[in-house]
C-alpha cells in the first residue's frame, strides 16, 4: 500500500513523466535483467526468459491542465491535457510539479453552467498580480487534480488510480515472478491519455509475440448508471473488447484459463466507451495477439476514483501467473 | 523565393509541381536526395563531425484547397474541400483549377435572390459552386475534369507595416526556411525533409517517419495568429511580431521537454526572439514523426500567421527572419542535445 500511495503521490502528467518512471525504476530494477527509458520515455523493465515474448504494458500518465496564459491579476487560463471533463474539474484543487496549488473557477458572468467553454475556466493561485504569479507557474507549466488517497473498508478512494493502480500490479508482478518462461516486458508507457502514444512505440521497438496492458475500467454498480457487466470486488476484469481494440481469442483464453486454474476471481469487461494502451498496441507492424487486464474503478477521470483493493490483488496474481 | 513559393498550386495530393522546383533547388546543397512513394522530399547533408544522430527538420509542401467531384449540365462545377477551409470566407473567392490553372469563382445566388433564411445563416459549402465561365457541360469538360484540384487565386503582396499578405502562407513559409537552412554547412547530420498531405491528416510524415528512424525531429510551421479584434486576451494563439511560436503541445503532440527546453536556451544565449504559442488546438507532421516507429524527440517553431487556411494569410517579414534564424540557431548545435535512444537506467 505503501508504494501504491508513492506512485499516487509521484508527479506524472502526459508529456512529463520523468518524475514517476524514476520512482518505478528505482521500485523495480532489483527484479530485472535490464531497466532501460526509450527515445519518449516509456520506461522498460525486462525479465530474461527463454520462451515467447511477452509484453504487459502500464501506463504511467495521469490527466491534467496545462498553463496557457497568465492575466494582469495573476489568474490562470489553460488547457486540458487528457479527457478532463470541464463540469468534473470546477472548484477542484490542482497541484503543479513545483508543488504550487491552486482551485479552478469560472467566469460568473455565464448565467447558464451548461454553456461553460474551457476558454471560460481559470486558475487561482492566489497571486496578487502576474508579476507574483509568474514567480510560481511559466506558461507550458502543467498540474494535476489533487484528491487525498484514502484506503476505507479496503477500498481505495484517489486521483489518478487511473493508472497507478495498474502501475502498482505490474510492480507487485514484477516483484513475485520468479524463474519465468516467457520473455517478459513490462512496459511503463508515456501518454496514454492523448492517445495511446507511448505504447504505439513501444510496441513497435520490442515487437512481442503477445501483449497484456493493465488499466482502469469503467463499472456499472452506481445508483442508476449506465449498464454494465463490471462491479467493484468481483474480481479482476478480462477485457473482451472496448471502443479500441476487440481483444485476440487466444490471449482472452490464455487468462480465462489461468484465472481458473489458479483459483482467480475474475469477471468478463465488455467496456462501451473508452480505449487502452492495447488499441495501439495490436495494430503495430504486423499484428500483435494483444488483451487486456483491467481493474475497475468507479468515477474515472475524476479525483475520487474508488477501487477495491481484492480486485487489485487478483489482477497481481493473474499478471503473475500468465503464461504462453 | 517566398512569392515564388506561395504562387505555386500545391493541394494535398498535388504537390507535383512544387516537388519539382524544390528538388531542383536543393540539388547543389545537399549529398543525397529521394523522393519517396508517397511524394516525401528527403534530402540528406552530411555534417562536419558526424556523431551517427539522425537529425531531421521538415516542412510541408501542401496547402488547403479544393477538388471538382461534379460537372452539371449548366457548366457549373460541384466540389469538395481538401483539408479545413470555413464556410464563411469562401463567397465569390477566386480560384485556379488543374495545372492549366483555369480561373474560376466560387459562386452562389446573388443576394436579392436569396430568401431572407438563405440571407440570415452562413450558406454551406455544399450549395456552392464554382463558375468557369463556361455555357454548358460540354464546355466546360474541355477544361476541366473530375478530380482535379483547386487552390485559390491569390498572389504574394508586401504591405503596411512590414507584412506581407499570401495565400498558402501555411506551410510555404516552411518550406522557404528550410531552403535557406540546407544552404548553411552543419556539425550533425542532417535530413531536410518537404512532406505530403499534412492537411489531410498528417500522412506524409506518418510515411516520413518510418522511412528516417529519426533521433530528433523540428517541424516548421505556420500557425494561428488570433492577434485581433474581438478575440481575448487569453485566447491570442500567438501575436505578429512577437517572433516564432514554440508549441508545448496541441492535440497531435506533446512536444518533447529537453528539446524545448535547448531551443529556449539557444534563443537566450543568442538573443533571438521567441513566443509560446498560447493554446492547445491544432495539429501538424510532429503528431506523426514523434510516434511513428521507434518514436523520436519532436519540437515546433511556426510562424504566427492571421486568417489560416484562407486565399490572404497575413505574416511579418520580420517573424519569418526570426524563424530563419533561431532554426539555424538550433540545427546548428543540435549535436549538443545528445539524444538517447536507449537510457540503460544502473
Amino acid at each position: 500500500m505503501l508504494d501504491l500511495q508513492k506512485l499516487i503521490n509521484t508527479y506524472g502528467i502526459s508529456g512529463d513523466e520523468g518524475e514517476i518512471s524514476d520512482l518505478i525504476a528505482s521500485l523495480t530494477k532489483d527484479y530485472a535483467t535490464e531497466v532501460y527509458k526509450d527515445i519518449l520515455g516509456n520506461l522498460v523493465v525486462h525479465k530474461k526468459g527463454n520462451g515467447k515474448k511477452l509484453m504487459f504494458a502500464a501506463h504511467m500518465d495521469e490527466i491534467g491542465i496545462m498553463v496557457t496564459y497568465i492575466d494582469d491579476n495573476g489568474f490562470i487560463r489553460f488547457g486540458m491535457v487528457g479527457g478532463v471533463d470541464k463540469y468534473n474539474c470546477l472548484y477542484q484543487r490542482v497541484k503543479f510539479k513545483n508543488g504550487t496549488v491552486g482551485v479552478v473557477g469560472y467566469e460568473e458572468k455565464i448565467s447558464d453552467i451548461k454553456n461553460i467553454k474551457v476558454s471560460n475556466l481559470y486558475i487561482d493561485i492566489g497571486a496578487k498580480n502576474r508579476e507574483e504569479a509568474e514567480k510560481m507557474v511559466s506558461v507550458g507549466d502543467t498540474a494535476v487534480f489533487l484528491g487525498e488517497c484514502i484506503v476505507q473498508n479496503n477500498r481505495v478512494i484517489s486521483h489518478a488510480l487511473d493508472n497507478r493502480i495498474g502501475v502498482y500490479v505490474l510492480i507487485e508482478a514484477i516483484k513475485r515472478i520468479k524463474n519465468n518462461k516467457n520473455d517478459l516486458y513490462f512496459v511503463f508507457t508515456v501518454q496514454e491519455e492523448v492517445g495511446l502514444r507511448g505504447a504505439k512505440t513501444s510496441a513497435f521497438s520490442i515487437e512481442p509475440d503477445y501483449a497484456i496492458a493493465v488499466d482502469v475500467t469503467d463499472t456499472g454498480d452506481t445508483p442508476e448508471c449506465n449498464v454494465m457487466a463490471v462491479s467493484l470486488g468481483n474480481g479482476a476484469a478480462i477485457k473482451i473488447k472496448d471502443s479500441s481494440v476487440l481483444c485476440n481469442r487466444e490471449v482472452v483464453d490464455a487468462l480465462k484459463e489461468c484465472a481458473n486454474k489458479n483459483k482467480i476471481k475474475y469477471q468478463l469487461e465488455v467496456l462501451e466507451a473508452g480505449g487502452t494502451d492495447a488499441g495501439a498496441i495490436h495494430l503495430t507492424k504486423g499484428g500483435i495477439k494483444t488483451g487486456a487486464v483491467s481493474i475497475p474503478v468507479r468515477y474515472i477521470h475524476t479525483p475520487c476514483e474508488t477501487a477495491d483493493l481484492c480486485d487489485v490483488e487478483n489482477a497481481i496474481s493473474l499478471i503473475e501467473k500468465i503464461e504462453f | 523565393m517566398l512569392k515564388t513559393l506561395t504562387e505555386f498550386n500545391a493541394v494535398s495530393g498535388d504537390e507535383d509541381n512544387l516537388r519539382n522546383f524544390l528538388v531542383n533547388e536543393i540539388k547543389p546543397y545537399a549529398d543525397d536526395i529521394k523522393v519517396d512513394i508517397t511524394g516525401n522530399i528527403i534530402a540528406f547533408k552530411k555534417g562536419k563531425k558526424s556523431d551517427g544522430s539522425v537529425n531531421v527538420v521538415a516542412a510541408h509542401m501542401d496547402e488547403v484547397g479544393f477538388i471538382i467531384t461534379k460537372i452539371e449540365e449548366n457548366g457549373f462545377l460541384r466540389f469538395e474541400e481538401v483539408g479545413g477551409i470555413s464556410d464563411a470566407i469562401l463567397l465569390t473567392q477566386k480560384v485556379e483549377i488543374g495545372d492549366k490553372r483555369v480561373s474560376g469563382i466560387l459562386g452562389v445566388k446573388a443576394v436579392h435572390l436569396q430568401s431572407k433564411d438563405e440571407r440570415q445563416n452562413l450558406i454551406k459549402m455544399k450549395n456552392m459552386y464554382i463558375d468557369i465561365g463556361a455555357n454548358s457541360k460540354e464546355e466546360a469538360e474541355k477544361k476541366v475534369k473530375i478530380g482535379d484540384y483547386v487552390a485559390f487565386a491569390s498572389r504574394y503582396t508586401e504591405f503596411g507595416n512590414d507584412k506581407i499578405k499570401a495565400k498558402a502562407l501555411d506551410d510555404r513559409v516552411g518550406v522557404y526556411a528550410i531552403l535557406n537552412l540546407i544552404k548553411e554547412e552543419y556539425e550533425s547530420d542532417i535530413y531536410f525533409c518537404f512532406t505530403t498531405q499534412e492537411e489531410t491528416g498528417l500522412r506524409g510524415a506518418k510515411i516520413l517517419s518510418h522511412r528516417i528512424n529519426a533521433d530528433t525531429c523540428l517541424i516548421l510551421e505556420g500557425t494561428n495568429a488570433a492577434d485581433v479584434e474581438g478575440v481575448k486576451e487569453h485566447e491570442r494563439v500567438t501575436c505578429l511580431g512577437d517572433g516564432p511560436a514554440l508549441s508545448v503541445m496541441d492535440r497531435a503532440s506533446i512536444s518533447n521537454i529537453k528539446y524545448n527546453d535547448f531551443i529556449k536556451k539557444q534563443a537566450d544565449e543568442n538573443k533571438l526572439k521567441y513566443q509560446l504559442k498560447k493554446t492547445l488546438n491544432g495539429g501538424n507532421d510532429a503528431g506523426s514523426m514523434a510516434y511513428g516507429a521507434n518514436g523520436c524527440m519532436t519540437a515546433v517553431l511556426s510562424l504566427p500567421t492571421r486568417y489560416l487556411h484562407s486565399p490572404i494569410s497575413v505574416a511579418q517579414k520580420s517573424d519569418i527572419d526570426d524563424l530563419i534564424k533561431l532554426s539555424e540557431c538550433v540545427l546548428k548545435n543540435i549535436h549538443k542535445l545528445c539524444p538517447v535512444r536507449k537510457e540503460v537506467i544502473k
